[in-house]
């Protein structure tokens, strides 16, 4: 049976995740509300699917500047630019292109790479891993952080920790994520001596990558249990990855500070107190619950900063991913690579909100039944 | 509101938070160096030298050189005018863009409202940085397209915000009045409603400034829009990197330091604005 909205127990229950846990299992025994929430929400995402296609076909296509006369190069004349709009199937009306455009899409099509010669698809899914891992590691050091200082700081307001916490607001509202990248480096590799050389993934000198399970450096070298690479790709990974989460960090931090502020002020935290709870118990198993489910709303915002600024920080770390692979393409006018690259990146974008909202519906059992 | 208590609630707004003050004082420099920019800076910002490659700071240069030798303190003032006019005439656009589509969807609802906000969930559903790079590549790499798509990446909170704002607005009295003394639907969308509508939005507009200058920024210190050796801080930031790992550090950090103080100065004023309009949130 589903907890009533708002409605926490008073008695002294089971760990609040295990009691989510339940509520969860007890929801999907019961049948109806999650499945057919999680069904309504991925239908929902067909539109946002469509409407990325639609819109990444009329970046590509339909605006100005002439694909053909790219790919023809300085030295074409009319004749040879014709030649390779007909090939490009550029000289179609739009609708036509359209079509073509969905037939190649569905067999994972996405065109060549000017610069790497191979199919973009190839290209981009060879160097994913790599972002997510980059990402990944940012956005557990950003939760790991942000959480805590935000409890801290809802708890003792204006205390230190809450000072940090708004400092860290309006420090990362104004600083260039590529720019603290670089400051990093100045300060961590050339000043102190700490990080290693700020280029690549791994110190391809002194250390052979894994052999390639996921794709992910340092998952592949705990498969293949080779110790001295996985410290060594965790040393190259600190730097980008700690400069990247700063950012994802803020936003965070920010709401969970509010959403347990609210809900210390609430009267079921009153009547726990009166009643003589621990503390840490009233913290952590009735007001933290409810931090759960504004996070996770933020957590849209924080994917798409961190997918954005992801190409930034790939930059200046010379970090092999899709970011730099697109900057890359961007600066070899490499539009098959863009595209596909925006294409990707939007319809990840899609899946991670789908996912998050999925999680909503698991922490709240109240989202499922608005609207 | 009368000129005095503009004064008086500038006066509160400056007086409650002396960050406000500061925030407003460098903006007036920045505004400055845009405008005079040229004929401020000590040396040509173009002008390069074979003598005086990556110098440190000093009296002559006090940002140092360069690795072409030009003067970094010259560059940087020249640079204003390129990123704040990047910012501010992309925030403009889509400042008047989205206030158009909002009050049309917010005030026609139907069909309007369905495709208008259809649209501005489609650019809502990409990674917005990545849809820039992908709007300036195709448009084509110049200024003018970072400020396009710089536009089309805020459309959206623009758009909903006045979406939201004219349609609590829509069947007011005030405004039911307006259409009973024989106005038109655009009449009163932009005599009677779109005038209230517009305080808030200027709010957004300043709080969206840094975070355009962050975007443009952005942009161009992956290779996009500006084109060396045009001053620009991105690129400026992009191009002093690369002397980082040998300790040229005054190559990156002056023209990154001009950006930061660029965008918390906007932003910091855009709480002051907002204090100042909005009197409930001074609490």
């Amino acid at each position: 049976m589903p907890i009533a909205p708002g409605c926490v127990r008073l008695s002294m229950g089971p760990h609040p995740l295990r009691r989510a846990a339940q509520a969860v299992a007890a929801a999907m025994m019961a049948g109806e509300p999650l499945m057919a929430f999680v069904w309504k929400r991925l239908l929902g995402t067909i539109p946002s699917l469509v409407g990325v296609v639609v819109l990444t076909f009329f970046i590509s296509r339909a605006l100005p500047g002439d694909p053909a006369a790219f790919f023809a190069g300085p030295a074409a004349n009319a004749a040879s630019i014709a030649s390779i709009r007909a090939t490009l199937g550029l000289d179609r009306p739009l609708p036509a292109q359209f079509v073509s455009y969905i037939a190649d899409l569905a067999h994972g099509n996405l065109g060549r790479s000017l610069t790497t010669g191979q199919p973009v698809l190839t290209d981009l899914l060879e160097r994913l891993p790599a972002s997510l891992e980059l990402s990944s590691f940012a956005l557990l050091f950003a939760i790991g952080i942000a959480i805590p200082m935000g409890v801290w700081a809802a708890t003792r307001i204006n205390g230190g920790v809450d000072h940090a916490c708004r400092a860290l607001v309006t420090v990362s509202a104004a600083f260039p994520t590529f720019f603290v990248g670089l400051l990093f480096v100045y300060i961590f590799y050339f000043l102190l001596g700490w990080a290693p050389q700020p280029l690549g993934r791994l110190d391809e000198i002194a250390f052979s990558p894994p052999p390639r399970v996921t794709g992910a450096y340092t998952i592949d070298a705990v498969i293949a249990g080779d110790w001295p690479v996985l410290r060594a790709a965790l040393a190259q990974l600190v730097l980008p990855a700690i400069s990247l989460g700063l950012f994802a960090l803020a936003p965070i931090a920010r709401i969970t500070r509010a959403a347990m502020l609210e809900a210390l002020s609430s009267d079921f935290i009153r009547t726990a107190r009166a009643s003589g709870l621990p503390v840490r118990k009233i913290l952590m198993a009735y007001a933290f619950r409810n931090v759960l489910l504004p996070v996770s709303s933020v957590l849209g915002m924080v994917f798409s900063f961190l997918i954005g600024s992801n190409v930034l920080i790939e930059q200046v770390f010379g970090w092999q991913g899709v970011g730099a692979y697109a900057v890359a393409a961007v600066i070899a006018s490499d539009y098959a690579a863009v595209q596909g690259f925006v294409l990707m990146m939007a319809v990840l974008y899609v899946l991670l909100n789908l996912a998050v909202d999925v999680f909503a519906t698991l922490v709240d059992p109240r989202v499922r039944f608005e609207g | 509101m009368s000129l005095v208590t503009l004064a008086r609630n500038t006066g509160y707004a400056f007086g409650e938070n002396r960050l406000t003050l500061v925030a407003a004082i460098i903006l007036a420099l920045l505004t400055l160096c845009a405008i005079f920019g040229p004929s401020i800076a000590p040396y040509d910002p173009l002008l390069t030298s074979a003598t005086t490659k990556l110098a440190r700071p000093s009296l002559l240069h006090p940002f140092g050189t360069d690795a072409l030798g030009r003067d970094i303190l010259s560059r940087v003032i020249v640079a204003t005018r390129l990123d704040l006019g990047m910012a501010v005439s992309a925030v403009a656009l889509s400042f008047v863009v989205g206030l158009a589509l909002g009050a049309l969807a917010g005030y026609f609802g139907g069909w309007t409202d369905r495709i208008i906000g259809r649209a501005m969930d489609t650019i809502m559903a990409f990674p917005l940085f990545v849809l820039a790079m992908g709007i300036v590549v195709a448009l084509g790499n110049s200024v003018a397209n970072i400020i396009i798509a710089t536009m089309i990446i805020n459309l959206p909170f623009y758009c909903r915000f006045a979406r939201a704002e004219v349609n609590v607005r829509r069947e007011l009295g005030y405004v039911e009045a307006a259409r009973m003394g024989g106005n038109g639907p655009l009449r009163v969308l932009i005599n009677h409603i779109v005038p209230n509508i517009l305080p808030p939005m200027m709010v957004q507009a300043s709080l969206n400034m840094g975070w355009a200058i962050l975007n443009a920024a952005g942009l161009s210190f992956i290779g996009l829009g500006v084109r060396p050796p045009t001053p620009e801080w991105g690129i400026m930031v992009s191009e002093g990197a690369s002397y980082i790992i040998s300790g040229e550090w005054w190559a990156f950090m002056f023209p990154g330091a001009a950006l930061v103080l660029a965008v918390f100065s906007f932003n910091m004023l855009g709480d002051g604005l907002r204090d100042l309009l909005d009197p409930r949130k001074r609490v």
